[in-house]
């Protein structure tokens, strides 16, 4: 609740939360609220000469280069990037806070073991990783959040682990432990606690960088495959005609860059809120 | 110290060997054969098996990679499948553009990124902060493929300012370096602020003033050096970010460079100029984290060497 309030009292915060309020909805709604469906070429979609229409009074956006409605495909697009932002987001977070949590509680052999890894997948070049994961699997949904997924991880985990560590040191931790409380109970009920809003700030900042770098692999063509349509492979599509059809590149452009800003405002208002040693520094 | 610097070196050749060695499953693991596609459609089941043991291909997983690892400790990253040359000489040739884009992608990030946060600094909780720190959100959210289009489209295709792709004179260099930078400089910028409010908050500082030395002069002779390094070192942290952008950005400007390499030898599977690649990029990246460690004990040396 408070930190709801606080949010709520910065500029920036509020807009980022109002923005994916927004793209939320439409891509809940998208049947409801587009004209046509995402992957029907309209034969009024293109000019006589068979070019893509600008935007205008019969199409919102404009059409593409087969006649599809821009504006229909942005909103099914939407659902394509939300998907993939929370889900691979989501499963980035519980990779690396597991093994966070797990090197940092354990230590030891295993501990060690665990961060040698966590480095190793560092000092990977991220997104050949990425590409090379996408070419194993063949692209679909889920697929492609998943690789994202298998490279985002990292930091969490690197965070996670000093974060248990240091926690692990502490005084309070200390005391249960000469009172006797078992090594479980001191991870669950004294550690994971303090740990949550670490893995709420990375929740939300880690969606911006899901989403870019799915825009990133279906802007490289290695990304969700078309006809489902997502705003990276839009871009994809159309990006040879981007002077005489520069609505194709830059509203779906727009729309990635509108949802990554958001989710990163709202995340770094989450964490000079949820962390007071940053508090100060603006 | 001789004892610390041992055992990252160490470190450091330990993870390049577990980064060859994931690199080499990832690719054992790719559903296309290498043989077939080098035969082409209309080899023979013969032809293709010759194929197959000449390259190699038919022995068992952990033999392929002992030898590939025994050419790699001779300098030698094998011979690429299609191009018929050695991934030595194509990464050679490739490398200096890329070195190019990214020093000059360098020199735009820290450019644009310190100067503004130097400014939002000085000017902490002005208009003009607020409105320099919604920019640095701006360029860690925009995809970098965008950003490159859209000053293709307006500095290139509309005033006709610079060339629109292409590799050769400095005007070719301007747009994708300000294209890989602009990520960067949003991050510098939020680093080199917060930098600045802490070293502006010192004693020193406030003795500066106290001697009556003008805004100016403390701000550059005081302020700006001491808040500087710790910012630059991250430029170590940072190459493997600007890896993933040079990809990206050698794709939409049709840069000769390394990105190119690897992106054109994952869609025809050539698996020794991918393992190259990737190795050549995670040396880099892993010296770049050496470095910033390096410099960042120099500055600091009540770090602990651990």
């Amino acid at each position: 609740m408070r930190v709801l309030h606080e949010l709520l009292r910065r500029k920036l915060a509020v807009f980022g939360l109002a923005v994916i309020g927004v793209i939320v909805t439409m891509a809940v709604l998208a049947p409801v609220i587009t004209p046509y469906a995402p992957d029907d070429q309209l034969f009024e979609g293109l000019t006589l000469e068979g070019a893509p229409l600008p935007p205008g009074d019969s199409f919102l956006l404009g059409t593409d280069l087969l006649g599809r409605d821009l504006f229909s495909r942005l909103v099914y697009g939407a659902r394509t990037s939300l998907i993939i932002g929370i889900v691979a987001n989501g499963v980035a977070v519980i990779i690396g806070a597991v093994i966070g949590i797990t090197a940092g509680f354990l230590r030891g052999f295993v501990g060690t073991l665990l961060m040698r890894f966590t480095d190793l997948m560092m000092a990977f070049p991220a997104l050949l990783l990425a590409i090379v994961l996408a070419a194993i699997f063949t692209p679909s949904l889920w697929i492609v959040a998943l690789v994202i997924a298998m490279v985002n991880w990292v930091q969490v985990a690197r965070v996670i682990y000093t974060e248990t560590i240091s926690l692990s040191e502490r005084d309070f931790v200390e005391a249960e432990r000469s009172l006797g409380a078992s090594r479980l109970r001191i991870l669950v009920q004294h550690i994971a606690p303090h740990l949550v809003s670490t893995m709420v700030v990375w929740a939300t900042l880690g969606i911006a960088t899901t989403v870019l770098l799915e825009a990133t692999l279906s802007f490289l063509g290695i990304g969700v495959q078309p006809p489902t349509p997502s705003w990276g492979n839009i871009i994809f599509e159309n990006q040879t005609y981007f002077t005489t059809a520069p609505w194709l590149v830059f509203i779906p452009g727009a729309a990635i860059l509108l949802l990554a800003l958001s989710f990163n405002v709202v995340g770094d208002a989450l964490r000079d809120i949820l962390d007071p040693k940053q508090k100060g520094r603006t | 110290m001789a004892a610390y610097l041992l055992r990252r070196f160490l470190g450091s050749a330990l993870i390049l060997l577990g980064i060859s060695l994931v690199t080499f499953v990832l690719l054992y693991l790719l559903p296309a054969d290498p043989a077939r596609q080098i035969a082409g459609r209309s080899a023979t089941a013969a032809t293709v098996e010759s194929i197959r043991e000449q390259l190699g291909l038919n022995l068992p997983f952990y033999e392929r990679y002992l030898r590939y690892l025994g050419g790699l400790l001779q300098g030698d990253l094998g011979r690429s499948y299609i191009q018929k040359t050695e991934v030595n000489t194509l990464i050679a040739s490739r490398l200096p553009p890329s070195l190019l884009l990214m020093a000059a992608g360098i020199f735009a990030e820290l450019l644009i990124g310190l100067t503004v946060g130097i400014v939002a600094a000085v000017r902490r909780r002005t208009k003009l902060d607020q409105s320099l720190m919604v920019f640095s959100f701006v360029g860690v959210s925009a995809p970098q493929f965008v950003v490159g289009i859209l000053l293709i489209y307006v500095f290139a295709y509309w005033l006709g300012w610079f060339p629109l792709s292409g590799y050769g004179t400095p005007a070719h260099l301007v747009l994708p370096a300000l294209t890989l930078g602009f990520l960067g400089a949003g991050w510098y910028a939020r680093m080199m602020r917060s930098s600045m409010l802490d070293v502006l908050q010192q004693d020193f500082i406030r003795t500066a003033r106290a001697k009556g030395l003008g805004k100016a002069r403390v701000v550059l002779r005081h302020a700006v050096p001491n808040a500087l390094l710790p910012v630059v070192a991250m430029v170590g942290i940072d190459i493997g970010i600007l890896m993933s952008g040079i990809v990206v950005v050698e794709a939409v400007f049709g840069w000769p460079g390394i990105g190119q390499l690897a992106w054109q030898a994952i869609q025809r599977v050539d698996i020794p100029i991918i393992m190259g690649v990737t190795l050549v990029a995670a040396c880099a990246i892993v010296i770049g984290n050496l470095i910033a460690d390096m410099v960042a004990l120099f500055i600091d040396p009540r770090i602990k060497l651990r």
